[in-house]
């Protein structure tokens, strides 16, 4: 469906490769680095997945904002400032009709509102398969979205960009103080029951652009959830004597994150840790490993993951443009999980530490519930740990 | 857990004979199941019934049985063959019904076979509603609530627990008779109270109502380790109330969040592992409520099904394929997907949108009640995809070829309102009913000022769909009042203007068809604009279609399969496209346009979609690159690796070109397709596209009834009188010249639609004042009359002609006689009566028509012997619906002989040129639906109502006919109590017919006026009452089980109310029912055969290498 009155817009990728379509949300300018997700549900959890910041995402699914929007999809983690996606691109965008409740029962209201409301601006009515096609042959690249036509300007802008290899975002979406999480779970996880009878334990999560699903999966596993400003040292978090500690999403680029690496450094053998996606890239680089960008990423909601240990495979839901050379892997590091598509690393282990990690996001959010086990793993991994 | 290497043999269960719920989309599941267990070096024995079939082909298992499809006959080929495993899930409802039967019947256990795919108990549980309800409360999803009652009393006691509306299904009625729904209890007494009463045994199910709830599917396969996928959720725009399969559906899922369909996606996890599918493809069904959310399971169907050909062909995953090689014991992640060469073990994902729209045929059935429901009444379904959902919605509209040239208004019924505010409320109380045309309804109501809200309030169609819906009509709008003045001017001044390229472009996207923009602009301009104006602007400002890729993944991998559909929702060329025409061009090879049929209806079904299949197999032979072009997902040719390239397009004139322009093939058959593709030939032929074969003006000729008719003429061949009348007075005339009875119907139809034979006047006045037959007199639409030769034999011939030479395929003697439709009635190859002179006619007939119509390929003729002589009926120079049924009898490949011949090759080249001679008998037989349209005429007719065919083969004509019997859903008895009555004409020739069934050891039971005539030739029989005389009467006896068998016969002019009953209870009992004497004299020759001869179990493979032969009259 229209935006009321069509702005027109224009998408320019910095190779000169230009879409015209129409303006949508906040209808400003916005630049990032282009990316493709192909899941087929999920906009809103995506477009407020922090792990998107500095991005501009393109949905192949061809139709976006059906189901209209709900802060109960929201996975910015409150109260901290909302850092999602930097611009999406649509092919066709539904926005309800006028002067009419938006017609789902979960909704508070069209899609095109609530982005307007944060501030997310995007463009739409884009041949959002071609350009698909066109980052997959030619990798991920930035590019510019803007109500202003003139492309030479817009081109000159996208070339200027950053490139996204090097770039450390986890410090500016991180929060800005600590906070503890005290949201009820129930209402979001209402088909994965507490078990009220757990004891309770204190979870040290250090915030690399955290979304809000982790959070409530460790809080349903009666892991209360204190979550530490991303440059926080391994000192200040040994000092809060927490029972275990979760290294979250994030986005941008590992590498540069080198006082995350030292923290978690600090932090192997002596608390059980967890990471996920940005999480797992780190403590890899932290046990030595490098990581790598990938030509165009995972995102998505139905990567074939295999367990090594079972041989089962999960259907998990990703997000990422970094992945983690299984070459340079120390002897204690054993990959747990592998992406049957393309083999890559998608989970590991130590084996002289209680820490292990996956590149793709359990608590889904959106996507398949296939990895929910993981946070229960996380919960056995910590009592286990003191146990002994 | 890599493939069983102890699975050395698997036999496969096909799905017999098509019906209404299980069709061609079991050819498609199968004959994909067939190719991957041969692929991984199985032996595989296959038994189905039906020939139709491409499964049936010998190239896809080394032992074909086309058998009847019961457990004696499949134990005896279990005995036979000693199969390691039997497969049961690629076969609909019938190999699992079957495979229950043998699993009874102990046979499996005593042959050490091995049930791969669902075990017992997992069909038992997913197949028994109680114990499905059981399954699920005990993992604890919630199902609607519901309460078995065999007293009223017990009723009563039921509904205190369950809230309204409820619904009331009595159990065992045909149709669900005496069944429907309450509101308050004042309705619910009622109907608990008559529902009962309906009930052969007294039973009802209460259940809670949820209607109107979004109705969710989910297609789920699983392998040996626990590995579970969801290939494809499907949306039905039309929301619980009506049947999945008569529902338009939509993929992917358009109105859940993200936690809404992963609680669903989890859910049919849960049903799988409960019910415990162990490996394979299988569909979960929900309803979701739309203000709350709750979700409740409704059912699901532990083997592949209607909608895993759909997501296969939504997704481009081969469900089928993945499913046999998993119940070999392969793991998903051991499995690649042939489209990307990434793993099987994934989810599609899809960036285009699906829609599919259900074709009817209730004009086929008067007096049937066309409100649809729980059970299903379509007989086939177009696909569309689109950049769009209102792109694809459009597209299926028209790929539906019903005249709908999009989205547009109906023809309502004559007594609808023209006035627009009546009209109005007339349509918004019409909404409530669920037609089958409901959304056509929904859109002129929305165009009269119905409101969404309105309209979501009483249909339950999602807003989202109706906002959709609602873009469309703005767009159409639009059109009407502003665009349509840029055409125009852009006709008239052959400008071409970049912006007005753009806005065409954007109609385009919304999914307007040229004819039905040139339709809008003719209305709004009041000026004649045709299609091809529309075409030819279109094309003069380069708007063209795009070809995208079915590539599994949304662009994320690369994708090696050339499976395409079109969209004008675009900016850019899809680089594979591009790349994959510009391969072919490079190399240098032929190209040949395969033009499909469409939409499955009654008259065209899955035989032609065998010929175009074989038509594929047979040009790649010869290095041919093929292309196919079809709208039906049911259906093997749209099967990714069926032809070379795939256009899953509707089957239209503007679809058909534009892939013409893109691939430029060098050759284009369109008389595989049915009517479908005869329809757009000649538009496309002017439109400079080379059609290969016989000529389209060749195959109009053989149509038009006049030219056709000198044609004969000047052969010196013997027709039947006739003529055409274009109003009521010249077609009383020329009825009273010709004589009566006479044969009378519309012009240019299939299937014999609102065919009538006609025995005086009266009876010609009321068929042409019948507004129900749809028929409108005019000069361009006029009624034909045929002389109608009474008691005469049908003949079929299949012939292949090169041009020079024709070769005849069969000869097919009809059972029944003259003036039941070809498609309905029982015929024999060889055949059966005929002395070698006729035969010598009918030949000598067969090469002079084949010559004069300058046929290149396929022919058929219908033919009758009448008094000795024989006359030419019609002929078609085009595929017919008997050439699957030839080749399976004769073991020789007609069409794709035919497709090779097209080509330039003579018959000589393709070791064709002499007719074959059977020394064994197939014998084909008609399926027709009756059970599914209560109230409709159970008569035999010109009007072609079956919806499938079995055959029989044996040594000898009567074990033949015997065995088609039985593939039927009715087998032959062997004893047991006859009853007979038939009209005063049929009352001498049942004379010795009832003498041989006596000797056969039936005891007869007659009607008082049969009873005296066979008395009085000594042949005993015992008195049974007419309807509605003293009881017990005719009714009481069928009811209460003591008749095997019946034969009924009923003259055309007489009422056959009685009869109606007797046959409607006839069904519903599945007793023999026998409606013509020359059925029931087949059926004495069978039993006497019987008496003589054991039955031959053998495959398909012995009888074309000569191992069986029998006495026959070749």
């Amino acid at each position: 469906m229209t935006v009321n009155t069509k702005i027109p817009a224009l998408l320019m990728l910095d190779d000169g490769t230009c879409f015209e379509g129409y303006a949508l949300g906040a209808c400003q300018e916005v630049v990032g680095e282009v990316v493709f997700t192909t899941g087929m549900s999920g906009y809103q959890e995506t477009i407020t997945d922090p792990s998107y910041y500095g991005q501009i995402v393109v949905f192949t699914s061809a139709h976006i904002g059906n189901y209209g929007a709900t802060c109960l999809d929201s996975e910015c983690p409150c109260p901290k400032t909302e850092y999602g996606a930097s611009g999406i691109v649509v092919h066709d965008f539904f926005t309800g009709a006028e002067n009419v409740d938006f017609p789902h029962f979960r909704a508070e209201s069209s899609l095109q509102k609530k982005l307007a409301e944060m501030g997310v601006s995007g463009i739409y009515g884009i041949d959002t398969r071609a350009l698909t096609l066109h980052l997959r042959m030619h990798g991920s690249r930035n590019g510019i979205i803007s109500t202003n036509l003139d492309r030479e300007y817009l081109l000159k802008r996208a070339k200027e960009l950053p490139q996204m290899a090097g770039l450390d975002l986890a410090s500016i979406v991180t929060t800005k103080e600590k906070f503890v999480f005290d949201t009820d779970p129930t209402p979001f996880l209402k088909y994965k029951k507490r078990d009220m009878a757990k004891k309770m334990l204190n979870v040290a999560v250090i915030d690399y652009g955290a979304k809000r699903s982790i959070l409530l999966h460790l809080f349903n596993n009666n892991m209360h959830p204190a979550v530490y400003p991303a440059t926080v040292t391994a000192e200040e978090i040994l000092a809060a004597k927490p029972d275990a500690v979760m290294l979250t999403n994030g986005p941008g680029d590992p590498e540069p994150c080198d006082y995350a690496i030292k923290t978690i450094q600090g932090l192997i053998g002596k608390l059980p840790i967890f990471g996920i996606c940005l999480g797992h890239q780190l403590i890899s680089l932290a046990v030595g490993a490098k990581t790598f960008k990938m030509p165009f990423g995972h995102h998505g909601l139905n990567h074939p993951v295999k367990e090594a240990a079972t041989g089962r495979v999960l259907v998990t839901s990703q997000n990422h443009g970094f992945c983690v050379d299984p070459q340079t892997l120390p002897a204690n590091a054993k990959v747990t999980h592998w992406n049957l598509n393309d083999n890559t690393v998608e989970g590991i282990k130590l084996t002289d530490a209680p820490v292990f990690c996956v590149q793709f996001h359990p608590e889904a959010a959106p996507g398949t519930w296939d990895a929910y086990g993981l946070f229960d793993a996380f919960r056995t991994m910590v009592d286990d740990f003191y146990k002994k | 857990m890599p493939k069983r290497e102890d699975l050395k043999t698997i036999m496969v269960l096909g799905s017999g004979p098509i019906v209404i719920g299980q069709a061609a989309e079991f050819d498609y599941s199968g004959t994909q199941g067939l190719k991957a267990l041969k692929e991984e070096g199985c032996r595989v024995v296959l038994l189905n019934s039906n020939p139709a079939t491409v499964m049936t082909d010998t190239a896809f298992s080394d032992a074909t049985y086309i058998e009847p499809m019961n457990k004696f006959m499949a134990a005896e080929i279990i005995i036979k063959e000693r199969p390691d495993a039997i497969l049961p899930t690629l076969g609909g409802q019938t190999a699992l019904n079957l495979l229950m039967d043998l699993h009874h019947m102990g046979i499996l256990e005593e042959y050490n076979v091995e049930i791969i795919g669902a075990q017992p108990k997992s069909i038992e549980l997913a197949e028994n509603r109680q114990k499905f309800r059981e399954t699920m409360e005990a993992i604890g999803l919630d199902l609607p609530k519901s309460s078995l009652a065999t007293t009223f009393e017990e009723a009563m006691e039921a509904i205190k627990t369950i809230s309204f509306p409820v619904i009331i299904r009595p159990s065992y009625t045909l149709g669900g008779a005496g069944g429907g729904i309450a509101y308050n209890i004042e309705e619910f007494k009622e109907i608990a109270k008559g529902g009962i009463e309906a009930s052969p045994i007294n039973q009802i199910l209460i259940e809670e109502s949820v209607l109107g709830w979004k109705e969710i599917e989910l297609e789920v396969v699983r392998d040996k380790a626990d590995n579970a996928i969801v290939i494809c959720g499907i949306e039905n725009l039309d929301p619980m109330g009506i049947h999945t399969g008569d529902s338009i559906t939509v993929a992917p899922i358009q109105t859940l969040s993200d936690v809404e369909y992963q609680a669903l996606r989890q859910d049919a996890f849960r049903v799988v592992r409960a019910i415990g599918v162990e490996t394979g493809g299988c569909n979960i069904q929900f309803a979701v409520c739309p203000k709350t959310g709750r979700r409740v399971v409704i059912e699901m169907n532990p083997r592949v099904s209607r909608s895993s050909a759909l997501a296969s062909k939504a997704t481009g995953f081969p469900i089928a394929r993945i499913a046999a090689k998993l119940a070999l014991g392969y793991r998903l992640d051991e499995l690649k997907n042939d489209i990307t060469g990434t793993s099987a073990c994934f989810e599609p994902t899809i960036d285009y949108c699906v829609v599919k729209i259900p074709r009817f045929n209730f004009e086929k059935f008067a007096g049937a009640d066309t409100t649809l429901g729980f059970q299903m009444h379509s007989v086939g379904e177009t696909m569309a995809l689109g950049g769009n959902f209102r792109e694809a919605l459009q597209k299926a509209f028209r790929g539906l070829e019903t005249g709908l040239q999009g989205l547009q208004n109906g023809k309502l019924e004559a007594e609808a309102p023209a006035e627009a505010n009546a009209r109005r409320e007339w349509i918004r109380e019409k909404l409530y009913i669920r037609r089958p045309d409901r959304v056509l309804l929904v859109y002129e109501g929305m165009q009269l000022g119905l409101t969404v809200e309105e309209i979501n309030e009483i249909t339950g169609i999602d807003p989202w769909f109706l906002l959709q819906i609602k873009h469309i009509l703005d767009d159409e709008n639009s059109i009407r009042q502003d665009f349509c003045q840029e055409i125009d001017k852009a006709i008239d001044h052959k400008t071409v203007d970049t912006d007005f390229a753009k806005k065409l472009r954007y109609y385009k996207a919304q999914g307007f068809s040229d004819a039905r923009i040139a339709k809008l602009c003719t209305e709004s301009l009041v000026k004649n604009v045709r299609e091809i104006d529309i075409r030819a602007v279109r094309e003069r400002n380069e708007v063209v279609p795009v070809f995208h890729t079915v590539d599994t993944c949304a662009g994320e991998f690369e994708a090696h399969t050339p499976y395409f559909y079109s969209t004008y929702d675009a900016a850019m060329p899809d680089p594979l496209h591009t790349a994959h025409v510009g391969a072919a061009k490079r190399g240098f090879v032929r190209k040949v346009v395969i033009i499909g049929g469409g939409p499955n209806r009654i008259g065209q079904g899955l035989e032609f979609d065998y010929c175009c299949v074989q038509a594929c197999f047979s040009l790649r032979e010869l290095g041919i690159k093929t292309i196919m072009i079809n709208s039906n997902p049911e259906t093997v040719s749209t099967d990714y690796d069926t032809a070379d390239t795939l256009y899953f397009e509707p089957v239209t004139t503007e679809d058909v070109l534009a892939i013409c322009h893109a691939e430029k093939p060098d050759g284009v058959i369109v008389q595989f397709g049915g009517q479908t593709p005869l329809n757009i030939a000649m538009a496309l032929q002017e439109a400079g596209v080379p059609i290969i074969g016989t000529k389209p003006q060749d195959i109009a000729l053989a149509e038009d009834r006049e030219d056709f008719s000198s044609l004969i003429e000047d052969l010196d061949i013997l027709q039947p009188a006739s003529g055409m009348a274009v109003d009521l007075e010249t077609s009383c005339r020329l009825a009273e010249k010709i004589g009566y009875p006479v044969m009378v119907r519309p012009s240019f139809v299939l299937g014999g639609r609102a065919m009538r034979i006609i025995h005086n006047e009266q009876e010609l006045v009321d068929y042409i004042n019948d507004k129900s037959t749809g028929l409108y007199l005019s000069i361009n639409t006029p009624i034909l009359i045929d002389k109608f030769l009474e008691q005469a034999i049908e003949i079929d011939v299949d012939a292949v002609a090169d041009g020079e030479r024709v070769t005849i395929a069969a000869i097919m003697e009809h059972i029944e006689q003259a003036g039941i439709h070809s498609g309905d009635s029982c015929c024999s190859i060889p055949t059966h009566t005929l002395s070698d002179e006729i035969k010598g006619v009918i030949r000598s007939y067969t090469h002079k028509l084949g010559k004069a119509l300058h046929t290149v390929g396929l022919l058929n003729i219908q033919m009758a012997i009448y008094k000795g002589s024989v006359y030419v009926i019609e002929a078609n120079p085009r595929a017919s619906r008997t050439v699957p049924f030839v080749s399976k009898a004769t073991g020789r490949n007609v069409a794709g002989i035919a497709a090779k011949i097209m080509t330039g090759l003579s018959l000589k080249d393709v070791n064709f040129t002499d007719e074959p001679k059977l020394l064994y008998s197939a014998v084909k037989e008609a399926v027709i639906p009756f059970e599914r349209f209560p109230g409709a005429e159970i008569q035999l007719g010109p009007e072609m109502r079956s919806t499938g065919e079995v055959m029989g083969i044996d040594r000898s004509f009567g074990m033949a006919f015997l065995k088609a019997q039985a593939g039927t859903r009715t087998p032959v008895p062997v004893s047991g109590n006859v009853i007979l009555t038939v009209t005063d004409q049929d009352k001498e020739p049942l004379i010795p017919l009832a003498a041989r069934l006596k000797a056969l050891g039936f005891t007869l039971y007659a009607t008082p006026g049969t009873k005296a005539i066979l008395e009085n030739k000594g042949i005993e029989c015992k008195l049974i009452v007419k309807i509605g005389q003293q009881r017990p009467h005719l009714l009481d006896f069928i009811r209460n089980g003591e008749a095997a068998m019946i034969v009924n016969t009923v003259s055309g002019s007489t009422s056959a109310r009685d009869a109606n009953t007797i046959r409607t209870e006839a069904l519903a009992r599945r007793i023999n029912l026998i409606t013509t004497l020359s059925a029931l004299g087949a059926i004495v020759e069978g039993l006497e055969t019987r008496k003589q001869e054991q039955r031959v179990v053998a495959p398909l493979q012995d009888y074309y290498a000569g191992y069986i032969q029998g006495k026959t009259n070749e």
